[in-house]
């Protein structure tokens, strides 16, 4: 340990906290040292964000202790949180867009005046720490990811942090822009602040922490201190995190292991196709959506997806990626433009006359969209084929037929449930994910939408999805895969778009090294502004 | 799933419906006790005028159009469409009986008067429903307001039917004429209990198929659960919106031109019986089942028709009745939360106040442990 005098130790003793059906957290220890940077590796669902929360106040551990340096503590509420000097910056954004920068930093002041001449001077001291440039009045709208997350930084160390808390913090980030937040979290450190950085992407974990523990199924599995860590080279680490990430489950998964843990920098893995010899299956021309909500609409898409073809739609989340892909499943009315399938003008068919041409849809919310939680397994596989033959007779249904089809499909893509009664709601998300694949690639599909299939799935059904997506598309299938995660982009897809504000700014073949930059590249472009 | 496990999902049903009622028969009885009256007198006069003698025939009459209001419910329920306006609807139903009746009855075999009588009936509610149904569906306004707000509109309406065009012009009280007895609906034989009742209990058990064995009943399902899942599969949600709408309020509509062809036979301006408000909390107790509802409402059946008299003779008013239909629904958000945390495993206080409640076991135990 490199402690020194002045560096002060939080450290977590026995953590347990269990939930209906899961102990989340299950005798969590661990030391969190001032001036270091400490990375918490594990997949979803291992406990990181729970950990967090009780570190933030928000839960409260069912046994165990905070202490800093010795003294034991109890984080009541957030508020004791912020008053301790701990501050999370969560994964997805908690600015209010509508208010500017320096009202956001404010929200949380409880004096009865807006000191805002001392908001200001505090919010200078935090730029000139992080290393950038913070426009006190401009609105949080209007800001880039990469900005809004220095915002969220400054936010989290608004009273003084003696602990910075960063949950998966570069998961929307560019490239480039996850270059800024390295530099920033440097700065920080450097400052004497502890720092945790929560990531399931082992190459950042090397390149930004000090030290890195590892936590799978709610225990802590593996430590790596600083010293060796610094000593490891980095296939070393590798090795030695992926052992720990994985356990027994590491000769399962076998070489995808690192690939699946953000090892390295990923690769093409769909084997290449001649787009001159491949009939385009999917034509979008000049398509704008039309909704009821207030997401952003699709504005004047151009694309074509041919036969066996994977298309990737990179982006950030919330760009359009929900309309383009209900646009193309016909859940979202045409406003102008026409989508074409295998030659045919479909931009007035609904969602069921393209179901039975082939088009299908893997939404990303798996629970409320993609499936009735409250109905059994069985019935949410048919779902989308209601009052067609053999399940239904004259508006009948059919409960054989139906648990025929159930059993088959269960049997075909390993859906580990009770019985097909089984209420869909109580499977894990990864189960819930192969009911939906299973329902909308049989029966003759031809074209599947898929929009974040991997997003809050364990790396076992991610490898099994991304395998599904593959094989399908090497049957000829043609897929549409909308997805924030660059890395599974490039693994998947064939040509990679990138989509900002509703609109395709530009594409990119995906044949060798250098894609992740001119993608990012474009989404800087598009999103920061500074071409 | 297995036998054991539908018999205990079936017996929970049975408690959580059960007890809510159990615990506000026995809080209304502390609350008669407290402003002075009987609770055993009461309760014996429900058994006494609800049930005993021809009592019973009088309470099964009732159920006609408290059943036909509360498949209306259901069907709307289903889907999570919040159909409020229920007494305007029932309202709407019965003038169109009432009023239509003594001019009809004149012209056309009763049989036929009648069925005409019926689908006037429905088509008045149904189209009385479109307002609140084309704002829901294509507007997103909230379908709670605009439906109680047409039901306003309703009662207001039937009120100026009758003391307008529809009066008696041979009486001076505001009221339709009254229509002949041959011209009402027949009795079971044997019984003085009108065919409406038979109606009801038809309706039931054709509406729980059609909710629970057909294609439309699982659209209707998934619709409920989540307007999200429901456009994910292709359903048209403006159409389900109308159509639901439609369907519950022609049917409480059908329930009022019931109870007058049965029962009344006329109608007074100002007259509302409110069946819906009694009806409501029955509906969830039901968990949305329409022949789940056919007991509950039969027990609100006897309450009402004895209790009328009995809460006369106890020293109560009428409005007693609501008393304890207040407390089954209170009761049942009670015992609905319990349910659901004992599922969970969780314990029943909520967690602020068990910290507090458990505290000073706590630190004894800590202390014992270290």
């Amino acid at each position: 340990m490199t402690t020194t005098a002045t560096s002060e130790v939080i450290s977590l003793r026995d953590i347990t906290k269990a939930f209906p059906g899961v102990i989340a957290n299950d005798h969590v220890s661990l030391d969190i040292v001032s001036g270091q940077v400490h990375c918490l590796l594990g997949e979803n669902g291992a406990g990181k964000s729970t950990l967090i929360s009780i570190l933030a106040g928000m839960q409260q551990p069912d046994s165990g202790t905070v202490a800093f340096d010795g003294k034991v503590v109890d984080i009541t509420s957030p508020k004791v949180a912020v008053d301790y000097g701990i501050g999370v910056v969560h994964q997805h954004s908690t600015l209010v867009p509508a208010f500017t920068v320096l009202e956001n930093l404010m929200l949380g002041e409880s004096s009865m005046l807006q000191n805002t001449k001392r908001a200001e001077q505090r919010l200078g001291e935090l730029a000139d720490l992080l290393g950038v440039e913070i426009d006190p009045h401009a609105l949080a709208s209007d800001l880039g990811l990469g900005q809004q997350q220095q915002v969220e930084i400054a936010k989290a160390m608004w009273k003084g942090s003696r602990l910075l808390v960063l949950d998966e913090p570069t998961s929307m980030l560019t490239p480039q822009a996850i270059e800024h937040l390295g530099e920033s979290i440097a700065r920080v450190k450097a400052q004497g602040l502890a720092v945790v950085l929560i990531t399931h992407k082992l190459r950042e974990a090397y390149a930004m922490g000090d030290c890195v523990t590892i936590l799978r199924g709610g225990r802590n599995v593996g430590h790596i201190g600083v010293e060796q860590l610094a000593a490891y080279s980095e296939a070393e680490a590798q090795d030695a995190i992926l052992a720990a990430m994985f356990g027994d489950d590491l000769a399962a998964v076998g070489d995808e292991a690192s690939d699946l843990a953000g090892a390295a920098e990923a690769t093409r893995e769909v084997r290449a196709i001649d787009f001159d010899d491949r009939p385009v299956r999917l034509e979008l021309r000049d398509v704008s959506s039309r909704g009821l909500g207030r997401d952003i609409e699709a504005d004047g898409v151009t694309l074509t997806v041919h036969e066996g073809e994977i298309l990737g739609i990179a982006g950030i989340d919330g760009h359009g990626q929900g309309a383009l892909s209900e646009v193309v499943a016909g859940q979202r009315p045409v406003a102008s433009g026409t989508v074409f399938f295998d030659g045919e003008d479909i931009t007035k068919s609904g969602v069921r006359s393209r179901q039975q041409l082939g088009v299908r849809y893997v939404t990303d919310d798996r629970l409320h969209e993609g499936t009735v939680g409250s109905m059994s397994v069985a019935l949410n596989l048919v779902i989308k084929r209601i009052g067609q033959r053999p399940f239904w007779k004259s508006g009948r249904i059919q409960p054989k037929a139906v648990d025929t089809e159930a059993d088959r499909l269960i049997q075909e893509y390993g859906i580990r449930t009770p019985s097909p009664e089984t209420r869909a709601g109580t499977l894990s998300g990864g189960n819930i994910q192969k009911i939906l694949l299973a329902r909308e690639l049989t029966n003759g599909a031809k074209l599947v939408v898929v929009n974040k299939p991997t997003y809050g799935l364990d790396l076992k059904t991610v490898h099994l999805v991304r395998e599904i997506l593959i094989d399908f598309a090497a049957r000829g299938g043609s897929v549409l895969l909308l997805s924030t995660d660059l890395d599974e982009l490039i693994e998947l897809s064939h040509r990679i778009e990138v989509i900002s504000r509703g609109s395709l700014v530009g594409g990119v073949v995906n044949d060798g090294v250098g894609t992740a930059e001119k993608v990012g590249h474009y989404m800087t472009g598009a999103i920061e502004g500074t071409d | 799933m297995n036998e054991t496990s539908t018999a205990q999902r079936f017996a929970q049903g049975f408690v959580r419906s059960v007890v809510p009622v159990l615990l506000a028969l026995i809080v209304s009885g502390l609350i008669m006790l407290a402003i002075g009256s009987s609770p055993l007198e009461f309760f014996a006069g429900v058994w006494k005028y609800g049930i005993t003698g021809t009592n019973w025939q009088r309470s099964l009459s009732l159920m006609a159009p408290l059943l036909i209001v509360a498949i209306g419910l259901i069907v709307a329920f289903r889907g999570q469409l919040w159909n409020l306006g229920y007494n305007g609807q029932y309202l709407l139903g019965a003038v169109t009986a009432s009023g239509l009746g003594p001019i009809l009855f004149d012209v056309l075999p009763a049989f036929l008067a009648t069925i005409v009588i019926f689908v006037v009936a429905v088509l008045v509610g149904a189209v009385w429903s479109l307002i609140p149904a084309i704002l829901k569906a294509r507007y997103g306004t909230n379908e709670i307001i605009t439906s109680l707000v047409m039901s306003f509109i309703a009662v207001g309406v039937v009120n100026l039917l009758i003391k307008g065009i529809f009066k008696d012009p041979a009486v001076s009280t505001p009221q339709t004429a009254v229509i002949g007895d041959d011209y009402l609906l027949p009795f079971i034989p044997g019984t003085e209990i009108h065919i409406g009742f038979v109606v009801a209990i038809a309706l039931a058990i054709v509406a729980q198929y059609v909710l629970s064995r057909t294609s439309f009943g699982l659209r209707v399902d998934i619709f409920g659960a989540s307007p999200k899942a429901a456009r994910h599969v292709g359903l048209n949600s403006t159409w389900m919106v109308i159509l639901l709408f439609a369907l519950s309020s022609g049917l409480i509509a059908l329930a009022g031109s019931v109870d007058i062809l049965g029962q009344f036979a006329y109608q007074r301006a100002d007259w509302d019986p409110r069946y819906g408000d009694a009806v409501m909390p029955l509906v969830f107790l039901a968990r949305f089942r329409p022949v789940a509802a056919i007991p509950f409402v039969a027990f609100y059946a006897v309450l009402a028709t004895g209790g009328t008299l009995a809460s006369q003779q106890a020293g109560l008013n009428v409005d007693f009745l609501l008393v304890i239909v207040g407390l089954i629904l209170l009761f049942m958000t009670i015992t609905e939360y319990l349910g659901n945390r004992r599922q969970l495993g969780q314990s029943y206080l909520p967690a602020g106040l068990r910290r507090t409640v458990l505290q000073p076991f706590r630190k004894e135990s800590e202390r014992t442990s270290a």
